[in-house]
């Protein structure tokens, strides 16, 4: 610590205090909600398989719709750092649409999307006669409505990532033999790595909260479609709010373990 | 033998225009000049980092104005020195070997001959991170030589160094050059600098070479 005068102690204690604040709220809805479940609560909804298939299903579509997320945001992040091109600005723009969209029209639009006719065929059907995949009301809906959100996210972070790599050694690279596919193999994108665990952790996290698009593009049905924030709403709908809120827990503890682990990588591979 | 040929280049309000130039085989060239003048830009030209407008580049009479960096052949020690900070000194000295898929064996005899006589040896395996200023050139000098270039390029690399470390410095390019035969183009603000180490030294001053 340095030697403060009455000011900084004053400036110091300010920060703290509005800081502290938000962090007191936090702690203050989880007590709360630990307050009103009970571990007997917990322990019951984990003994019912539809739950336990919930628990799964989030924690698959989190995954599939973070590592979707990873493969489009690296390379457009990459774009949108390195490269001037026309219309880069409606592309900034663009991306930046389903962070500000109310989520519930993001899945409005993706079931749009699937069922609008084109010269009489809509891409579900398409997608159905063709590959054999149902997307709307299954999991693929789920993945997909995540995706659309969280991918937004988690370019953004690898836009800021690869803003904050000076180019410089990339191009050095290019002069000691590398194609500018090698040069972002081996030179951009090792670099990158923090920012690639924060992608991914914000695209995982965000996953985990998606409700509203989930809701209207892939449905709430028992042993199919149902994650955990879907659960929280299906107990609520029918009146069970002690159960909500046991959810709700499992969810943060989800969550934390999930975050608490990436963080973990992320520290050990700064080490 | 580097040739720049009338080169001119253009980027927004910043113009460099009918830029001449010749270094002979082995020479060592220090390019001076105001800031904001273009002598970077003149080196990222003869590198390939930078497209020019109109005019011509050749090295040994070819012709590289369209050719991509890693067809050139030419070792570049930029001013911020660029390391690659995810690597050790090793890694960051093998790194053009590598790329060109060079052998482990013969890379690390090369690694290890070129620390040798930059005096980095003891220094291989630390990550460049943590390395003193002077330490930091010397990697990024055997970084740009570990390929036996034809030409190095020096964009103000001593720049941000002490006196000593400095003297240090000019001392081992004097060596690089017995050593080598290596062409030098190297961009200074430092007039000692440049009379102590190049045979030649050359103004840019309003766009053009005096």
């Amino acid at each position: 610590m340095l030697p403060s005068s009455t000011s900084d102690k004053v400036f110091r204690s300010t920060l703290f205090v509005l800081g502290g604040s938000y962090v007191l709220l936090v702690v203050l809805l989880l007590v709360a909600d630990l307050a009103y479940s009970s571990w007997g609560q917990l322990a019951e909804l984990l003994g019912k398989p539809e739950i336990v298939h919930a628990i799964w299903l989030t924690l698959g579509t989190c995954t599939a719709a973070a590592v979707l997320s990873m493969l489009v945001a690296v390379p457009l992040g990459f774009v949108l750092a390195r490269y001037r091109f026309r219309l880069k600005w409606l592309v900034d723009a663009l991306v930046e649409i389903p962070v500000v969209l109310p989520p519930l029209v993001v899945g409005l639009s993706l079931l749009i999307l699937f069922h609008l006719p084109v010269n009489g065929v809509k891409l579900e059907d398409w997608l159905r006669s063709n590959l054999g995949w149902s997307v709307t009301y299954a999991v693929p809906a789920v993945v997909l409505a995540q995706f659309a959100v969280a991918g937004a996210f988690a370019v953004r972070t690898m836009r800021v990532t690869f803003d904050q790599i000076h180019p410089r050694a990339e191009l050095v690279a290019l002069t000691l033999g590398c194609s500018q596919a090698q040069a972002f193999w081996r030179v951009a994108l090792p670099q990158a790595w923090r920012g690639m665990i924060a992608a991914f952790t914000i695209a995982w996290a965000r996953s985990l909260g998606e409700f509203g698009p989930i809701l209207v593009f892939a449905g709430a049905t028992r042993m199919r479609t149902e994650v955990l924030s879907t659960t929280v709403f299906l107990e609520l709908s029918v009146g069970n709010l002690e159960s909500a809120v046991a959810v709700s827990l499992l969810m943060v503890a989800v969550a934390l373990v999930v975050l608490l682990v990436l963080r973990g990588l992320g520290v050990e591979r700064r080490a | 033998m580097i040739e720049l040929k009338n080169i001119s280049i253009v980027s927004g309000s910043f113009a460099l225009r009918d830029v001449s130039l010749s270094l002979q085989h082995g020479e060592y060239v220090a390019l001076m000049g105001r800031t904001g003048q273009g002598k970077t830009t003149i080196l990222e030209a003869i590198a390939g980092l930078r497209m020019v407008t109109s005019g011509d580049i050749l090295m040994d009479g070819r012709n590289v104005t369209r050719l991509a960096p890693a067809e050139r052949g030419v070792g570049y020690v930029p001013q911020d020195l660029a390391l690659f900070p995810t690597m050790t000194v090793r890694e960051n000295v093998g790194f053009a070997l590598k790329v060109r898929g060079v052998a482990k064996a013969e890379r690390d005899a090369r690694v290890h001959d070129v620390a040798e006589w930059l005096g980095i040896s003891r220094l291989l395996d630390r990550r460049v991170t943590m390395l003193s200023g002077g330490e930091a050139q010397r990697t990024a000098l055997g970084r740009a030589l570990s390929f036996k270039p034809k030409v190095l390029l020096l964009d103000e690399p001593f720049s941000a160094l002490d006196d000593e470390t400095r003297q240090e410095m000019h001392a081992l390019m004097v060596s690089v050059r017995t050593h080598t035969g290596v062409t030098v183009l190297h961009v200074t603000h430092n007039r000692a600098e440049a009379t102590a180490l190049a045979d030649r030294v050359i103004q840019l001053e309003a766009g053009a070479i005096q």
